[in-house]
């Protein structure tokens, strides 16, 4: 492996090894907190859409603490972050605009 | 301190665009890939729900404490992901190794469980054409139409959890390599042969089981070909991987399930 690289990775790990281990605890525990919530709603019997507001709401927060956290991309650089984000919520954002439209129209239309 | 802590890099080098090592940048990249790929089964399945009037809700009481149990384990093999990350940078080869196994264990447990929900959902009917028939199993009431009048259920059921399945199987056996090395060849071919042998014929576990003895070959090329033992960026990478696995479950759990629940 080419020194450069080498050189990379010892300064990821050395920024890994300031990352506070107790946080990664605290994170863990609110996952597990707002799972324990989108279960109790599930036997409240909620309208859907307002369930399903909810469950993605929630599904979103659990999300960005596994990719901040857990996956450490709130410890890279700015290019990083943007560059990851920005495509695969630009490449969903273009699946929700074609998508959606036409299953809410088949659902007011009827299924058939 | 991540773009400061870049520019400490000596100068005789150019500093990555990325601020990071290739292979994590070759990870993310496939991880992009990836997200797309259960974007897409997401929406379909999604997209069904919303546009299918009488769309099942399969899922009572029990399916949902198994599948909430089943979330607990993966949120915790990501919490003993991250220790097992921690104790490479430290370089404690002990602890690296003790909190992958821990790791492969609680994936261990989401695979088994998601297994048994499967092979219940089979029993009662909700199964898919190329799925062989349960012998002596009557289709449950709720069951017994589904296959004809709401086809795309079983299809994209089926389709989306079996892909995330196969992915966290993948991510058993790849923290398995990087824990143990060759040593992890024979435990994978025993786990191929019990989990081969241990099926019934109907059970589609009795064929996928072959994703194993598959695994074990290419494994086991790679092994011979590139023979090396795993640092801390080896880890880091497999543990973007793991931690990917678990952030798509976060979506399909409430998605697949909570919204097909039926509470009593």
């Amino acid at each position: 492996m080419d020194t450069t690289q080498l050189a990379i990775e010892e300064r990821v790990a050395e920024e890994h090894r300031h990352h506070s281990k107790p946080l990664f605890f605290y994170v863990w525990a609110a996952l597990l907190v707002m799972t324990a919530i989108e279960v109790y709603l599930t036997y409240q019997n909620l309208p859907p859409v307002k369930m399903l507001t909810i469950l993605l709401g929630l599904s979103f927060i659990k999300a960005a603490l596994i990719i901040g956290y857990f996956m450490h991309l709130k410890y890279e650089v700015s290019v990083m972050k943007w560059a990851t984000i920005c495509s695969v919520v630009g490449c969903l954002i273009i699946m929700t605009i074609f998508f959606f439209p036409d299953a809410f129209r088949i659902l007011h239309i009827g299924v058939k | 301190m991540a773009e400061s802590a870049l520019h400490d890099i000596p100068s005789v080098y150019e500093p990555s665009l990325f601020g990071t090592y290739s292979k994590k940048i070759g990870m993310w990249l496939f991880l992009l890939s990836d997200s797309l790929t259960f974007g897409a089964l997401l929406y379909a399945y999604s997209y069904g729900r919303i546009s299918t009037a009488n769309w099942p809700t399969p899922f009572h009481s029990a399916s949902i404490v198994n599948a909430t149990v089943m979330t607990a384990f993966l949120l915790t093999s990501s919490l003993t992901m991250v220790l097992a990350v921690r104790a490479s940078v430290d370089r404690n080869a002990k602890a690296q190794t003790l909190w992958l196994l821990a790791t492969m264990v609680c994936g261990v447990g989401f695979i088994v469980l998601h297994g048994r929900e499967w092979s219940n959902l089979i029993a009662e009917g909700l199964t898919l054409p190329m799925f062989p028939a349960v012998p002596g199993h009557e289709a449950a009431s709720e069951f017994v139409n589904v296959s004809k009048t709401v086809p795309q259920f079983a299809a994209t059921f089926f389709g989306l959890t079996g892909m995330h399945m196969l992915h966290v199987t993948l991510g058993v056996i790849y923290l398995g390599v990087v824990a143990l090395r060759r040593k992890f060849i024979p435990i994978l071919l025993v786990l191929w042969l019990v989990a081969w042998l241990g099926t019934p014929v109907y059970s589609p576990f009795h064929y996928g089981a072959h994703v194993l003895l598959i695994a074990a070959i290419v494994i086991s090329i790679i092994l011979w070909l590139k023979p090396k033992v795993y640092d801390s960026s080896d880890v880091e990478v497999a543990g973007l991987y793991w931690h990917f696995v678990d952030l798509v479950w976060m979506f399909i759990f409430p998605l697949v399930y909570l919204m097909s629940a039926k509470i009593l």
